[in-house]
């Protein structure tokens, strides 16, 4: 299959990139000095693209390759990839939805308890010698807080299943109620936020979800609530929780995605109540293989006319 | 034993460190006459205070980490319960608690769900990078250099816990939630537990990915998580210590990371506190915390409720919560 081409957005995974390139003919566009050149002589070469939450297939670049069949994602959140678009085309699209479940589900508990606990900054406080003169202040108990989710799917349930067993109760916002799940069920953001103790948005970004934890939502968590984003950065109003934090209308905040990554709000730097990472919900080197070996699988399903493992469209 | 003739209320003796007032006492001040030596005026030693009251004394509340002696106890041959503070009872004698037949209450299980929390953090900060992924944000370094090294799977990995007592267990029940694989030693095979018993902590080091510190701090458990323990965990090994500094050989961890013959520590206890060895301030796979398991307002209201109901049960001589066993 080394003649087939695959173009990959932009920089995603090693050992990803060392596959694509050994099976098959890969483009690596963001080392391409004029895109819209490259397109033009590639556009008969390329069948198939790679992305990623960063970079995946817009309308545009759609357009430009007339011989596209498959975007194979790197990543289960589509956003990047206008899914209207490869339908009418005839397109398919794959993501890498189940394996990375698990890390994002562990790395939203482990910004809660590092929020709440203030992991982080109690870290810091040790390597500045701070220790030596006084104890670190009092910060709060994560068992037992009320846990309320954005978003009741494979990554709200296993988010959900983790804080269980610390005890927290789950309460949940979703399209539509869930008969069959014991949690408690809002039918609204704002009221989920005004109840619970810690909100996590867990839902995919579409035109609806855009901005979903508004300001009223972030005044309905109050000056006591934390709100943990695992989801996309345009799920949140970044400015308004900017002012929310500052404001003390918000308690605190772990980020992992922003809305302009890698760009983070350098106000935040400066507080104690956030902890802030890059975009690492599925960054483990188990999970990274993982996917990588679904974009690879996808792929050569697909070129081998096989069915395809993780079809979106 | 309340009697008829007291209308006072009754008397119990407060040994804490110098300038920490626990936050509950004027609470306790309205149900018990506390005797606090370092509240007196003028100004009296400990020992004398002691001596001076002996007569009258047959519980003391010991805020820790103040250290009861046998000398301390030998001030007060009336002597029959000690109230602690805290969960640990390293700093009492308990040889001559036992000799003497005086009872022991700790923490028990007041503390164990924000023990567990922290441990838990721990494990998590280490394995997925969570402090040191701040730090690369905060640098500016995600914008300049792009991707963060990547972190490791919590779900598969095998968790040995060095004793499975309250908190123990706490946190085998929050890990099991992550698909953690969870086996303990402790000092005797506990049957109701599904987990896999090791009977020493090499064995379950050879078996673990990595080892959670949570047991009480005696003469068989100082320095148990040892060079070898260490070494047959691994590389790939990660220590996580919510127990008490001295269950560690500090000085063979702190080399052991500087060498990288692990693949991290997440630390709330150290041996010589507030000292933390200066090494491991330069490493990112490392997270050190300052003795906060138990740091919240919540721990707090709860040690509040179980000391005030343990004094008040030892008054009416009632059954008393938490009763260690030595």
């Amino acid at each position: 299959m080394d003649s087939i081409g695959v173009l990959m957005a932009c920089p995603m995974n090693s050992y990803l990139e060392q596959q694509l390139d050994k099976r098959f003919k890969l483009f690596r566009f963001w080392t391409v000095p004029d895109k819209s050149s490259f397109l033009n002589s590639n556009k008969d070469s390329i069948q198939a693209v790679a992305g990623n939450a960063t970079a995946g297939a817009d309308a545009e670049l759609i357009e430009a390759l007339p011989k596209l069949e498959i975007v194979a994602n790197f990543s289960v959140g589509l956003d990047k990839i206008d899914l209207a678009k490869c339908k009418e085309k005839g397109i398919r699209v794959t993501n890498t939805p189940d394996v990375l479940t698990e890390d994002v589900a562990d790395l939203a508990i482990g910004l809660m308890l590092a929020v709440l606990r203030k992991l982080c900054e109690s870290d810091r406080y040790v390597r500045s010698g701070k220790w030596k003169k006084g104890d670190y202040m009092l910060t709060t108990k994560f068992t037992g807080k009320k846990v309320g989710i954005i978003g009741l799917g494979r990554i709200g349930m296993a988010i959900a299943k983790r804080a269980e067993a610390f005890s927290c109760p789950i309460s949940y916002y979703s399209r539509n109620e869930k008969p069959e799940i014991n949690y408690k069920y809002y039918p609204s953001v704002v009221e989920l936020a005004a109840y619970c103790d810690i909100l996590v948005v867990a839902c995919p970004l579409t035109k609806e979800t855009h901005h979903i934890v508004n300001r009223d939502v972030i005044n309905a968590l109050g000056p006591k609530g934390v709100l943990i984003n695992i989801g996309r950065g345009p799920h949140v109003e970044e400015p308004e929780l900017v002012s929310a934090l500052f404001e003390h209308r918000l308690g605190g905040a772990g980020l992992d995605v922003f809305e302009n990554e890698p760009y983070v709000p350098e106000e935040l730097f400066g507080l104690d109540n956030v902890v802030l990472l890059p975009h690492v919900g599925s960054g483990t080197v188990e999970t990274r293989e993982a996917m990588a070996d679904l974009v690879i699988g996808n792929l050569e399903a697909h070129f081998q006319k096989k069915p395809l493992l993780t079809p979106v469209v | 034993m309340a009697t008829v003739e007291e209308e006072e209320p009754p008397l119990v003796l407060v040994h804490r460190p110098p300038n920490f007032n626990f936050p509950f006492k004027h609470r306790l001040q309205t149900r018990f006459c506390l005797l606090d030596p370092l509240d007196s005026d003028p100004p009296e030693s400990t020992h004398s205070f002691f001596s001076r009251h002996s007569a009258s004394i047959r519980v003391l509340l010991c805020v820790d980490p103040t250290p009861i002696t046998r000398d301390l106890l030998s001030l007060l041959p009336f002597l029959q319960l000690i109230v602690g503070y805290s969960a640990g009872v390293d700093h009492i004698d308990l040889d001559e608690c036992r000799r003497r037949n005086i009872t022991v209450t700790n923490a028990g299980k007041a503390f164990s769900p924000d023990v567990a929390d922290l441990a838990v953090a721990l494990l998590i900060d280490v394995l997925r990078r969570v402090s040191a992924g701040f730090r690369y944000v905060r640098a500016g370094l995600w914008a300049r250099n792009g991707e963060f090294p990547l972190g490791f799977k919590l779900g598969g990995k095998r968790v040995g816990i060095v004793g499975l007592g309250s908190v123990g267990s706490e946190i085998a029940k929050r890990l099991e939630s992550f698909g953690c694989v969870i086996s303990y030693n402790s000092r005797r095979k506990k049957p109701s537990v599904p987990f896999p018993w090791y009977e020493n902590v090499y064995d379950l080091a050879v078996n673990s990915d990595a080892l959670v510190g949570c047991c009480a701090l005696t003469e068989e458990t100082r320095h148990m998580i040892s060079k070898d323990v260490m070494t047959a965990l691994g590389k790939e090994g990660v220590i996580i210590n919510v127990g008490r500094g001295a269950l560690i050989d500090e000085k063979e961890l702190v080399r052991l990371l500087v060498g990288g013959e692990l693949r991290g520590a997440g630390l709330d206890v150290f041996e010589n506190e507030p000292d933390v060895p200066q090494e491991l301030f330069s490493l990112d796979n490392v997270v050190l915390s300052p003795h906060c398991a138990v740091a919240t307002p919540e721990c707090f209201d709860a040690l509040e409720q179980l000391i005030t109901a343990n004094l008040e049960a030892f008054f009416s001589n009632k059954p008393l919560q938490s009763v260690v066993e030595f």
